[in-house]
């Protein structure tokens, strides 16, 4: 087996093991674990086997495989960049909400509290 | 017509106390709320000092947020019509009886400045454009599509509550586009105003040409939204 095929598996290996014990401590919600760890058996998988890889280059037509490689790592790249953006967004419009709710909430309790204290 | 005037106001304390009270002024039987955006310094103190209400918001959230907060208030209070005032001074309350009224015809009224635009060069043209491209939207001539000197009524309160632009521009441009698509009547009213107290509208013209592209993405996905609002 190829020196950089070693390096792979203990890539992934150890990728998967990070994910697991963030996981564990509730740092990590599953849908994203689940996808990072799918993305670490992809890896694991591609190391075991390079044939795959060569033989997906070949099919895609293209010459050197790693670079099909790197092409998808790329892509995957991006799509994850825009879905954080998106999930920043609606968090972003979610707090935004919740300090109006709290504002008012605040303004009510303020208000009643006034009438409280004048009827004592 | 139970009205509320709304003065949205973020590190205002040099001026929210003035105009609060020259609101009060003209308009004694209506209700005044400052929302406070998070401000650092002494805006709320100030405003209640007036005996005006006073919402916190907990952070700065942006006018548009803010005005979200304050018809989410009138549509739970129960009031008919929201004027929304800067807490800077540059709207004079004078104008406010020209925009309830124009609520008659009308679900929102934009106060326009009566002698035009004060700015010139490209940021002018900036405007201008604007102006025209919305004013085919809306199917209303407007002129001055920024200000933020204007009135709803009930319907735009229940629109607004529900969604408000809280975009750049989006508060002032989208809103309009907004109100249009839900079947909602606009007009515009002229009204006086004055010159801002503190702060300078960006000028050259790069940033008029960063301006207006910001101007036409906000437009572009105001009519590129399905009509169905809310999240």
């Amino acid at each position: 087996m190829n020196r950089a095929y070693v390096v792979g598996v203990v890539a992934a290996l150890l990728t998967s093991t990070f994910i697991v014990v963030l996981l564990r401590r509730g740092y990590l919600r599953e849908k994203f674990a689940a996808f990072w760890l799918l993305v670490a058996s992809a890896l694991l998988i591609l190391s075991l086997f390079p044939g795959i890889l060569r033989w997906a280059a070949q099919v895609a037509g293209v010459e050197v495989p790693a670079n099909l490689l790197f092409l998808l790592a790329a892509v995957l790249l991006l799509l994850v960049g825009v879905q954080l953006s998106y999930e920043v967004g609606r968090l972003d419009l979610r707090s935004q909400r919740l300090a109006e709710e709290v504002a008012l909430l605040r303004a009510e309790v303020d208000e009643i509290q006034g009438r409280t204290d004048r009827d004592r | 017509m139970r009205t509320l005037v709304a003065i949205p106001a973020f590190n205002e304390a040099r001026t929210v106390a003035d105009v609060v009270r020259e609101v009060r002024e003209y308009r004694p039987d209506d209700t005044i709320l400052v929302i406070d955006d998070g401000s650092h310094d002494a805006t709320a103190q100030q405003a209640a000092a007036q005996d005006a209400r006073v919402v916190h918001l907990p952070f700065n959230v942006g006018v548009g947020a803010a005005m979200r907060t304050a018809f989410l208030y009138a549509q739970r209070k129960g009031f008919d019509a929201v004027v929304q005032v800067d807490a800077d001074g540059q709207h004079d309350p004078a104008g406010i009886k020209a925009l309830v009224e124009g609520l008659r015809s009308a679900s929102v009224v934009v106060g326009a400045r009566g002698d035009s635009l004060s700015a010139r060069g490209p940021r002018r043209w900036a405007m201008v454009i604007l102006a025209r491209a919305l004013s085919r939207i809306v199917g209303v001539p407007l002129t001055d599509v920024t200000s933020g000197f204007r009135a709803a009524d009930r319907r735009a309160i229940a629109l607004y509550a529900r969604d408000y632009p809280t975009e750049y521009l989006g508060d002032t441009v989208e809103s309009l586009v907004m109100a249009s698509r839900a079947g909602l009547r606009v007009a515009q009213v002229d009204v006086e105003m004055r010159p801002r107290q503190g702060g300078k509208a960006s000028q050259g013209p790069f940033m008029s040409a960063a301006y207006l592209a910001r101007a036409a993405l906000a437009l572009v996905v105001a009519l590129s939204r399905s009509r169905r609002v809310g999240r």
